[in-house]
């Protein structure tokens, strides 16, 4: 075969996922990211260019802001925090236990369900009153609490839920993973002498690394894109305190019908994901261990 | 061959029954509706189209449950910029202007061509026809209309000592009565409050109930100019406001609008305001004697109206549009809107619905249907500008901000006049 005909097969074969990736990512976000120089077309009036006029707008919004630092606070917490839970219960399903299975399938559970479906239940959790948060703690003399009416909790309850929902998800990879090290290994380590902590830092951990890489890759793209919660439990409310960036693309887009701001607000978080993406690719490749 | 064979008799069907259907010359609709409160209004709406189909062989109907009224209006304005808008839709009241400034909508005047038709299209209540003109031409029907009410819990009523048999009438019985209601245990915390208005996703519906009562108007007939600011405004909500606050009658922070009915139920609360399309929920599900009251008055009676309209779409053929106007004529025909009625707790529309024989048994077995029907004298229109959902957004951050004590009712509403005037200047 010369060189020239596996050069095409090469390309025939890239070129089924290249048509798709193009057609339905790479197009649409140029696309967007033409609009967002545009005005929002509305009935008989056309849209015309104002430069970086919607930009300007969006530095000067102060909803923009809000949700923004919103969406920095929920990825902060959500992150970290499902991940290292993810781990935990992956190490503690993974040793001998009366009942494994079915504790597994108990983390696991909240993965399987459709999140509006989550946000429904944990809605009447949260319900003032006769809730079940305020029915437990009712019964200890407590007040009740206005969880999602309030603004200071709004965001924290909303964060609650988005653990609780990946942390289970995440544990199936960690599960995985921590099934796949060689059981010699600690023998090893038994011999030597390493205590469990020691082995956990040494061995187990550095081995997980790829799956930590992959896990918190999905982390951060999930901590943007899983917003159907706020929907169904706060409508972005009170007074935006629970809005994030996402949504706020949603409202705009789909409720105000003000297209070109949209596009304004979703090549913001085109930059800022490609920026963790990239980031977190060069960063932590380098602590990565393939086997 | 022989799959082929059955492909090919499979498409030569196919394509006789696309002939024989031209044929008869049947006009296809596709029929957008929401549905926004529980019970059997998706069922009733899927009867009825089915009971006029079964009566006009030569009309197809399509009749799709398209979500909340939120996601109605997203799915209906994306199909009309891909080009395939629904021939009819029921949408929110208030989106009209929206729909009027895509270009999505025509009037309903220029598809009446007999008497009996314009005749029709006079015969419903007035204040439900508010928000279904503009300019003297007529965008939109009424049919999924309905009206705030305050509903009270007659068992509790009695147990604090009040006449289980008479409603707060004005804002200081209401005050008056919450403190009588409420109720605290040995540590402070409350078991019961007195009244409950939902404040969680749209809390401008029940506020405009305030700002009316209080005789003021939250914006122009235009669309063009809120009131935002206006001093009555900001005395409505420091009301609302001071119901939490100041009196300690009603939950403190947001509350929820969808538990809202089973905080009623669970006696969480003794009275609540919330919409008439929750009467028939209401009636099956309290377990004790309720009662249902017009909204206590203040300087005056008053009540915004809510709920959907019919709208017919422009991108239809003649014979589409002609079709949708006789469906929409027919379904909020007497018989038709008293079953509808009802099934759910939305108001009929027009007089003579509440003259049919189903609808006097009805009410002669249920008084309470009445309530809503005799407010429609003191009601408003509900509050609709241009880029609808944009200024009432706009209102509900101001509103909840108020709320959850974030900003004084004055500053709040202040700064959200200023948004709505940068939002609406351009449409003056």
């Amino acid at each position: 075969m010369t060189r020239r005909v596996e050069w095409i097969y090469g390309w025939l074969l890239l070129s089924p996922a290249l048509v798709l990736l193009i057609a339905f990512t790479h197009l649409p976000a140029l696309n967007t990211l033409w609009g967002s120089f545009f005005s929002t077309p509305r009935g008989q009036r056309p849209a015309k260019f104002v430069g970086l006029g919607n930009y300007e707008t969006l530095l000067a919004d102060e909803t923009f802001w809000q949700v923004f630092s919103n969406s920095f606070w929920y990825a902060v917490v959500t992150i970290p925090v499902s991940v290292a839970l993810a781990l935990l219960m992956a190490i503690w399903v993974d040793g001998k236990l009366a009942g494994r299975g079915f504790v597994r399938l108990a983390y696991f559970a909240p993965t399987v369900l459709p999140l509006i479906a989550v946000a429904n239940i944990w809605m009447f959790f949260y319900t003032p009153g006769f809730g079940l948060i305020d029915q437990i703690s009712g019964a200890f003399g407590f007040p009740s609490v206005n969880w999602l009416g309030d603004p200071d909790l709004a965001l924290g309850a909303v964060i609650v839920v988005a653990i609780w929902k990946e942390a289970g998800f995440f544990m199936i990879f960690y599960l995985a993973a921590l099934q796949s090290i060689p059981p010699q290994l600690r023998e090893a380590a038994a011999i030597e002498g390493a205590d469990r902590w020691t082995f956990f830092r040494r061995i187990t951990f550095p081995l997980l690394m790829p799956t930590t890489l992959f896990v918190s890759v999905n982390a951060v793209i999930n901590s943007f894109r899983l917003v159907d919660h706020i929907f169904v439990m706060t409508d972005g409310g009170p007074d935006n305190a629970s809005s994030l960036l996402l949504f706020y693309i949603y409202e705009i887009a789909f409720k105000f019908w003000d297209t070109a701001y949209a596009s304004t607000l979703t090549v913001v978080l085109l930059v800022l994901l490609s920026v963790l993406a990239v980031g977190q690719f060069f960063l932590l490749d380098k602590r990565v261990h393939y086997r | 061959m022989n799959f082929i064979k059955a492909l090919s008799t499979t498409v030569g069907a196919a394509a006789l029954s696309v002939s024989m259907g031209s044929a008869a010359q049947a006009v296809d609709l596709q029929f957008f509706f929401p549905v926004a409160v529980g019970g059997k209004a998706a069922d009733t709406i899927q009867e009825l189209t089915d009971a006029y189909v079964a009566s006009n062989p030569d009309v197809k109907i399509d009749a799709v449950y398209a979500g909340s009224y939120q996601d109605t209006i997203t799915k209906t304005l994306t199909a009309v910029r891909g080009g395939t808008p629904p021939q009819l839709s029921v949408i929110l009241s208030v989106d009209m202007f929206t729909l009027i400034e895509e270009d999505a909508i025509i009037p309903f005047d220029g598809l009446a061509k007999t008497d009996a038709d314009k005749a029709w299209m006079t015969s419903f209540y007035p204040a439900f026809m508010d928000n279904s003109m503009t300019g003297g031409k007529t965008y939109g029907i009424p049919f999924q209309r309905s009206t705030p009410v305050l509903y009270w819990n007659k068992e509790a009523f009695a147990a604090a000592g009040l006449d289980p048999n008479i409603p707060p009438a004005t804002w200081e019985e209401q005050v008056a009565f919450g403190k009588k209601l409420t109720k605290r245990d040995g540590n402070g915390n409350v078991t019961q409050w007195g009244v409950r208005i939902p404040s969680s996703g749209f809390p401008y519906w029940l506020f405009q109930g305030l700002t009316t009562q209080n005789d003021v108007s939250l914006a122009n007939d235009a669309g063009n100019k809120t009131n935002f600011d206006d001093p009555a405004v900001v005395e409505a909500l420091q009301y609302l406001v001071d119901l939490s606050t100041k009196h300690e009658v009603m939950q403190p922070g947001i509350i929820e609008w969808g538990a809202t009915p089973k905080a009623f139920f669970e006696g969480q609360t003794a009275m609540m305001w919330t919409t008439t399309g929750n009467l028939t929920n209401v009636r099956t599900n309290a377990p004790f004697d309720f009662g249902v009251a017009m909204l206590p008055a203040h300087k005056r009676r008053g009540a915004p109206t809510g709920g959907g309209n019919f709208y017919i779409f422009k991108d239809s053929t003649d014979e589409q549009k002609a079709a949708s106007f006789d469906f929409i004529r027919w379904i909020t025909a007497p018989e038709q809107a008293a079953k509808w009625t009802i099934a759910t707790g939305y108001v009929a529309p027009r007089p003579d619905a509440w003259e049919t024989p189903a609808m006097k048994a009805y009410v002669a077995d249920f008084p309470p249907a009445l309530v809503a029907r005799d407010q429609l004298e003191f009601a408003v229109a509900e509050l609709s500008t241009y880029q609808n959902q944009r200024v009432t957004s706009i209102l509900n951050d101001a509103l909840e901000a108020s709320i959850t004590g974030a900003k004084a009712p004055a500053e709040a509403l202040k700064e959200a006049q200023a948004q709505a005037d940068r939002v609406l200047s351009e449409y003056r």
